[in-house]
């Protein structure tokens, strides 16, 4: 009872800075904050398509968010995850140029599929071994190979796999439609593909918080030094942990180009690796709340489309708001460790 | 007379490089601290929108310099207080900082896009700027290029010939040795975070008032931030080596776009991917060479052990851990 | 520089250290203090350096009534430490590590610290090459640095944390003659020991803490046995509590063991243990049994020599396989090494037996009964008394190993649970296999073991059958005597 509470002011003070500070930011650039906070929601939320787009943006993100969450029970910063989406996107894309004018779409889009969290996972591993075997902090592995990813990325857009006649940044040839994500008829929004995240919710929810393999994770994560008396290794633990990371950012990567983009573009990820990140912490690392903060910044980043059209402000104002979210959080929390240290 | 393309080459190296070296210096200087600051992609851009801004309002470039800096310092305080303070994770907060500083530099510098403002120029130095190769390459500059390179003796000359630098490593290395001789490290640590901050504000400011005037989304100097974060560890947290690596990085670069007639299918974005493997590989260097077998290797080559000796620097021990006393 | 202490108290939440501590320290003289681990000893220095505040009583430097807010303050007041630990910065050199702090203390000498650094290094006749880096030193030589650095800083008051741990004959003897050098100038100095033999070779004055308070005060010459009896609690009666098994097969074998690390390594440990036995290991803290337990967990690997257990050498093995063989290890800090905080009893019971939750939970709920545990299977381990923490622990422990490594079992357990869990340890594994155990309590080791190890700097100095053991032998042998 006592922890509802706190969880409840704690959300409720967070909410509160975060809406003073935009209202402050929007009166600044002289615009009027309820109107800006109006088509926020309206952009949304508004109408059935709006909201398959916002859809279309959680999917990818919840993937991320779940997979950094394994990597955290670990104890593990993966902040590779924005790489390991595109190698996802790219080994998919690999599977998907195979499969043009193929008797069997089908076979092709679910080795696609397959492809891309193999090779999400075999990124992810490599910041992994560089961890355990090279004595690299898992931070700057992860950067790194996120910048060698993209370098490999633009290489093949405008290399091997470019398009026929000019390179460009608007990526690769577009599949053919039989070798796009299944949908439904009228339906904006693959519910094959919600039914995968819903399936991988319900999964981790069963991997971390029940299993004995989530269990011994979250001991590597509690105390790396103990576990071992409990016959546990804990490097091989976290490399379970950034392998089934990788692999959800690059099932995440492979949707991206199968079901959304139908190509494979430079900003293939659209940055949902790196917000997964600020999803997780502001769920201050726990499972229960990371779909809906998800949806939350989905909706943040699909209702801001239209400001610049609408009232001439940059879309950028929904990475503002989660990035004071997160830091919001962040001020509450140590608040409240400083508080309880201080009482000790 | 005509400038040979060479010199030429090189004087847009040196202009390149320039506000990456401040910008790495400054991130050396926090991280020989202990603190890791990894706001440094969103500072650079908020500072640089913020003094472009500042400028074209006042007119004055001197103000916008002072914004600029003004902005990174205080992005880099937050970094410190949330971290050495409130005990967050320094990384973590670095990381939401900096995509939410991205985020409102282009929040609020939509409405000063693509407009032309003052711009720092070029500055041919009398008498000195005439000297054949050397003027053209060093004095017919931006001042910023004159402030990067100054820089480069000055923070050595503060970290390794000071009592004050050496204080600030010996709190980068053991912070609670550094408290038990008298030194309060957490408020050495701020300080160092700050000053580190108001340069890497100095860098931003010099690429929209100078380097890459105007603002825009994008502005062009996306991922400079991570670029000089390797570029830190790549050269061993030592500032000489940490310029050495801006200017091969700057080198690349500019190479890298004459290359383009080579290789016209490799955009030069792929050219700035260098820095990070070269980042892993020096990390990796560190810790390979604590091996009991590959020092014994290396025993017996001489050459290549005196090479890598000079290539590898090791972290400060304390890196991103925040002291907390008893 | 003359200290009075006066009634120091202090508190860590419930645990009350410090009882009222009255210490008087005259000017030029070298002031022992010893006591067992866990005396005081420590916490009173942190207290008296700036480190720690206390909870009650008075400190006075030369008459004056000081108090401390951080280290800074009192080394202003002209107090230096030199940590048991060097409290150095390994990657500088030696003459920036002379220098770094100089600013909070403004002494003399300091326009040309490298000729201060080499007259000082003279006046004690220390050697050190002002640019080494650190890296590359001794534990001893980190140690002269630290102390000319103290003595570069005109510090009037110098407490040494056991100086001598780690560091070789020819250092200790030219710390020493500095240490009197020094004295004769008119310094006072403050000697935190447990090597009798060294305190009385130095001492001036000797006082002994026991449990947060001071048992007594001696002066030179000093009378050693009467020192170990103010130390260590009155001698019990050393029957032993228990009939020893009758020992069976050799178990657990070490064939000219030696191994840096844990300050003071081991070295040349060549010894047998069989069936039946239980081996009670005695030694002041750091002084080579935990490392020997570890060895013989495979948890850490001899540089040199053999161990067998079980018929197998432990060599690139781990731990795994050696629970696989019939071995098990309890460290001393249950929460940081053996335990899992933020899990909770259940959990723990997951995790040892890899079992589903509701088998977990049985088992938990039977160990709760049959150990007596105080809390539920939801109860988050940190959450538990120290004694419960360690029922739970045993309580983990396979009923059919085959070999127990304990480090300091007991430790802050009250008397009837102390008691319970010998009881338990000796019916249970003692009769097919073996226990071995580390304590600082000897006359736990001489009541409840079958035969006791003495360590004393790394090595093994008696190994006898506890009834031919005598109580100040043994006690003598731990210091060094």
């Amino acid at each position: 009872m006592n922890r509802l509470r706190e969880h409840l002011t704690d959300g409720l003070l967070i909410l509160a800075i975060v809406v003073s500070f935009t209202w402050l930011l929007l009166l600044l650039v002289g615009a009027v904050p309820q109107h800006a906070f109006g088509h926020l929601l309206a952009g949304s939320f508004g109408s059935w398509s709006k909201f398959a787009r916002v859809l279309n943006v959680w999917i990818p993100l919840t993937l991320c968010s779940l997979g950094l969450l394994y990597a955290f029970r670990a104890g593990l910063w993966n902040i590779g995850v924005e790489g390991q989406m595109v190698l996802g996107a790219i080994a998919a894309t690999g599977v998907l140029r195979l499969g043009t004018e193929s008797l069997y779409p089908q076979g092709y889009l679910v080795l696609a599929v397959v492809a891309g969290m193999g090779c999400g996972g075999l990124w992810a591993l490599l910041s992994g071994w560089l961890k355990t075997r090279g004595g690299v902090h898992e931070i700057f592995a992860g950067l790194g190979l996120n910048f060698v990813a993209l370098g490999l990325v633009l290489w093949l857009i405008f290399g091997p796999w470019k398009r026929a006649g000019i390179a460009s940044m608007s990526g690769t040839q577009p599949f053919p439609a039989d070798l796009w994500f299944p949908g439904l008829e009228g339906w904006r929004v693959s519910p094959f593909a919600l039914a995968l995240v819903i399936c991988t919710i319900l999964a981790t929810v069963w991997m971390l918080n029940h299993s004995r393999f989530g269990l011994r994770l979250k001991a590597v994560g509690h105390n790396p030094k103990a576990v071992q008396l409990y016959g546990v290794a804990p490097n091989r633990y976290l490399l379970y942990a950034i392998l089934i990371s990788g692999a959800l950012a690059g099932l995440a990567g492979s949707l991206q180009v199968s079901d959304i983009y139908h190509r494979l573009i430079p900003s293939i990820s659209s940055g949902y690796g790196y917000l997964g990140l600020l999803v997780v912490m502001l769920a201050n690392f726990r499972l229960l709340p990371i779909p809906f903060i998800a949806l939350f910044f989905s909706a943040l980043n699909v209702g801001s489309i239209q400001l610049p059209m609408m009232m001439q402000l940059d879309s950028s104002l929904s990475g503002v708001i989660q990035g004071a979210c997160v830091m919001s959080a962040l001020l509450v929390f140590g608040l409240r460790r400083r508080k309880q240290s201080s009482q000790r | 007379m005509k400038d040979l393309p060479l010199v030429v080459l090189l004087a847009s190296v040196l202009a390149t490089a320039a506000p990456l070296i401040i910008a790495a210096l400054g991130e050396t200087i926090t991280e020989k601290a202990g603190v890791i600051n990894l706001s440094l992609d969103g500072s650079l851009l908020l500072a640089a929108m913020l003094a472009f801004v500042t400028s074209y309002e006042t007119g004055s470039l001197l103000l916008g310099f002072g914004v600029g800096a003004l902005t990174g310092g205080a992005i880099a305080l937050l970094v410190g207080i949330f971290g050495i303070y409130l005990g967050q994770l320094q990384v973590a907060v670095g990381f939401a900082l900096t995509l939410m500083c991205r985020d409102l530099a282009y929040f609020l510098g939509n409405p000063y896009s693509r407009l032309q403002g003052p711009q720092l120029l070029a500055w041919k130095i009398p008498l000195l700027g005439d000297i054949p190769v050397l003027g053209p390459l060093l004095f017919q500059q931006p001042l910023v290029v004159h402030l990067g390179l100054l820089l480069i003796p000055l923070s050595w000359w503060y970290l390794y010939r000071t009592g004050r630098g050496l204080e600030l490593r010996a709190v980068g290395e053991n912070p609670q040795a550094a408290y038990t001789r008298g030194i309060d490290p957490r408020r050495k640590q701020l300080l160092y975070t700050l000053a580190g901050g108001l340069l890497v504000g100095i860098a931003g400011a010099a690429f929209s008032l100078g380097i890459k005037p105007g603002w825009g989304r994008p502005q062009g100097i996306e991922g400079i931030g991570w670029i000089a974060l390797a570029i830190v560890i790549f050269g061993g947290w030592h500032p000489v080596k940490v310029a050495l690596g801006a200017l091969l990085f700057a080198f690349l670069q500019v190479v890298g776009i004459s290359l383009q007639g080579i290789w016209p299918g490799v955009p030069a974005q792929v050219f700035q991917v260098a820095p990070f493997p070269l980042m892993i590989l020096a990390l990796l260097l560190v810790n390979l060479l604590q091996r009991q077998g590959i020092k014994q290797w290396l025993e017996r080559r001489p050459a290549l052990a005196l090479l890598l000796h000079q290539v590898q620097g090791a972290p400060p021990r304390a890196l991103g851990r925040s002291f907390h006393p008893d | 520089m003359r200290v009075e202490l006066q009634r120091i108290h202090k508190r860590f939440g419930p645990h009350h250290v410090l009882k009222g501590i009255d210490l008087t320290v005259d000017t030029g003289t070298i002031h022992g203090l010893v006591g067992e681990n866990g005396a005081g000893k420590s916490t009173l220095m942190k207290i008296l350096t700036g480190y720690l505040s206390r909870s009650g009583g008075r400190i006075l430097l030369d008459g004056v009534e000081t108090e401390f807010a951080n280290p800074a303050v009192a080394a202003r007041a002209g107090i230096g430490m030199l940590y048991q630990e060097p409290q150095d910065f390994p990657p500088l050199t030696v003459l920036d590590n002379f220098i770094v702090g100089r600013e909070s203390q403004p002494g003399t000498g300091w326009k040309d610290p490298r000729r201060r650094l080499a007259q000082l290094a003279d006046e004690v006749h220390f050697r050190l090459d002002p640019e080494a880096v650190l890296n590359k030193l001794t534990v001893g030589e980190r140690q002269q640095l630290e102390f000319l650095r103290l003595l570069g800083r005109e510090a009037r008051l110098l407490i040494l944390d056991e100086p001598t741990t780690g560091i070789s004959e020819t250092q200790k003897a030219r710390l020493f003659q500095a240490l009197r050098h020094i004295r004769d100038q008119g310094r006072t100095i403050l000697l935190v020991s447990h090597k009798l033999e060294e305190v009385s070779a130095l001492c001036d004055r000797v006082s002994i803490l026991r449990h947060g308070q001071v048992m007594g005060e001696e002066d030179a010459p000093f009378h050693i046995p009467r020192l170990l009896e103010l130390m260590f609690d009155a001698v019990p009666s050393t029957t032993p509590a228990y009939t020893p098994h009758t020992p069976g097969a050799e178990l657990l074998c070490f064939r000219n063991v030696s191994s840096p690390g844990e300050r003071t390594g081991l070295w040349d440990c060549d010894l047998s243990i069989a069936c039946g036995e239980v081996i009670g290991l005695a030694g002041l803290a750091g002084s080579g049994q935990g490392l020997f337990l570890k060895l013989a967990a495979g948890l850490s690997h001899p540089s040199q020599g053999q161990i067998w257990f079980n018929g197998q050498q432990l060599q690139g093995m781990g731990y795994p396989q050696f629970k696989h063989l019939g071995g098990c290890y309890l460290p001393a800090n249950r929460l940081e090494e053996g335990l899992i905080s933020g899990f909770t009893v259940l959990d723990h019971f997951a995790l040892a037996t890899n079992s589903s939750r509701s088998r977990a939970r049985q088992l938990a709920m039977d160990a709760i009964r049959q150990f007596n545990i105080r809390g539920q299977p939801e109860s988050p381990v940190e959450s538990l008394s120290g004694g419960n923490q360690q029922r739970l622990l045993l309580s983990l422990i396979p009923t059919d190993a085959r070999m127990v490594l304990l480090e300091n079992p007991t430790r802050g357990l009250d008397v009837g649970s102390a008691r319970w869990v010998w009881d338990y340890l000796r019916h249970q594994y003692a009769a097919g296999g073996v226990v071995v155990f580390s304590s600082a309590e000897l006359d736990e080791i001489l009541s409840v073991a079958d035969r006791i190890l003495v360590f004393f700097n790394g090595h093994v100095v008696r190994n006898l059958p506890v009834n031919q053991a005598d109580y100040h032998d043994v006690a003598a042998a731990m210091t060094g005597s």
